[in-house]
């Protein structure tokens, strides 16, 4: 786990990459309560012009906040997360976050993530944590 | 609705400030923690370990479906964007503040506020409206305990252009009127400015009186087969055979040429009651078809 002094601007946190398989798209909507057909019947979504099932926004939002956690440890607290929203990503693609912290203020580390799929990038936005000052 | 209405719309229901949704169905609870978990791969103890929820959980305790007939300002705008032909959606942006993780029993409500409207944009999905709102979630006696900033984009989405039609009417100054009143649903047949006749096909002089003003009448749009014709070879560019050619007589007393369609050729008859019908055959030109008719 990370304390607040282990942490500067710029230092990067390790990459994240993800197959989304089928099962990853379903199971993280199901896990979400969302049963929006296009989030598990591939004949629908394809029916509306989507190449394939892709994930729901609450997992892209569960995902972000998994990246940050993995890094930042158990007692991190994590403040908010704002999401810019771009290609969808689909089933049979690969889901990699990149992210590093941008900025450190009032006790607070803003870390910058981007989640990338083939098509480009899927979510952008930045998460706000508090770091324990000392190891408890 | 005009791109004004709408804004006038989403302004009245912005007006309406915050209103509380339905709470909960389940409490905060440990097996949808669970689940989430292990969806999402996230090994961190910290939630099973203290009774917390991952704080990205928060929607997911109020995802219940709306209500049929649900009138909340987000849906009646949603409904109002649909009708006006922005029927394209997607997110853009999602921003959570979590004020604190809450804990597991704890029951939560939502509410939601409209926050606003921006548009019409020229966006690379189509013209669009970015729709905003806010949903808090409350716990126990109204204690904020996560808020959702949610923007959506409603978008018109691009028409898709219809093969042209090959077969096109020829258009002149004797009659540009009749394809006028098609366009506008109405079926106009020449008269004479002088004595009244009515003639069809149109033409520059009244067999009647020989005069040269003209005028005309609309048709109420109905009228009986006279005589038909099933087409079923050459093959025509753009038509499918068989089709049926029919001469249909009007009740105001002349005949005009046009097929018969939505019935089988083979169940059109001398005498057939028809209904005029305008039909889009690619993006520009309507022609008047006839349908069967009440008797």
């Amino acid at each position: 786990m990370l304390t607040r002094d282990q942490v500067e601007v710029g230092a990067a946190l390790p990459e994240l990459s993800l197959d989304l398989t089928p099962t990853v798209v379903v199971s993280t909507a199901l896990a979400t309560m969302d049963f929006t057909p296009v989030h598990h019947d591939v004949q629908v979504a394809r029916g509306q012009g989507a190449k394939d099932i892709f994930l729901n926004i609450l997992t892209t939002m569960g995902l972000v906040e998994r990246y940050v956690t993995d890094w930042a440890g158990p007692e991190a607290v994590i403040r908010r997360i704002d999401v810019k929203l771009g290609v969808p990503a689909y089933a049979g693609d690969r889901l990699s976050f990149r992210g590093g912290v941008t900025a450190l203020a009032d006790g607070e580390v803003t870390v910058g993530v981007t989640g990338r799929v083939s098509l480009g990038d899927h979510a952008t936005g930045t998460v706000t944590l508090l770091l324990p000052e000392v190891r408890p | 609705m005009t791109g004004e209405e709408l804004l006038d719309l989403a302004a009245k229901q912005a007006a309406l400030g915050e209103l509380a949704g339905a709470p909960a169905d389940d409490p905060v609870n440990v097996p949808m923690i669970r689940h989430w978990l292990a969806a999402m791969g996230d090994r961190n103890p910290v939630y099973l370990d203290r009774g917390l929820a991952p704080p990205a959980m928060a929607q997911v305790w109020t995802m219940t479906a709306p209500a049929p007939g649900d009138r909340s300002p987000v849906s009646v705008m949603m409904g109002a964007l649909d009708e006006a032909g922005y029927t394209g959606v997607v997110a853009t942006n999602c921003e959570q503040t979590y004020h604190r993780y809450v804990r597991v029993g704890e029951l939560l409500t939502p509410a939601t506020r409209f926050t606003g409207l921006a548009g019409p944009k020229r966006t690379a999905l189509g013209e669009g409206f970015f729709a905003t709102w806010v949903v808090t979630w409350y716990a126990g006696e109204g204690e904020p305990v996560a808020e959702m900033l949610f923007r959506v984009l409603k978008f018109r989405p691009p028409e898709k252009r219809a093969e042209p039609y090959p077969l096109r009417p020829s258009v002149n100054r004797d009659t540009a009127f009749f394809w006028d009143g098609v366009r506008r649903g109405e079926l106009r047949v020449q008269s004479c400015a002088d004595c009244g006749e009515l003639r069809h096909p149109p033409g520059p002089m009244c067999p009647r009186c020989h005069s040269a003003n003209r005028a005309h009448v609309v048709a109420r749009g109905e009228g009986v087969v006279y005589s038909y014709v099933v087409h079923h070879h050459p093959p025509v560019p753009g038509r499918e055979t068989p089709f049926v050619v029919a001469v249909v007589e009007l009740p105001e007393g002349v005949r005009i040429v046009g097929n018969v369609v939505d019935c089988p050729p083979e169940s059109v008859a001398v005498g057939m009651p028809v209904r005029v019908a305008y039909r889009p055959m690619d993006d520009e030109l309507v022609l008047p078809v006839w349908t069967p008719g009440e008797p």
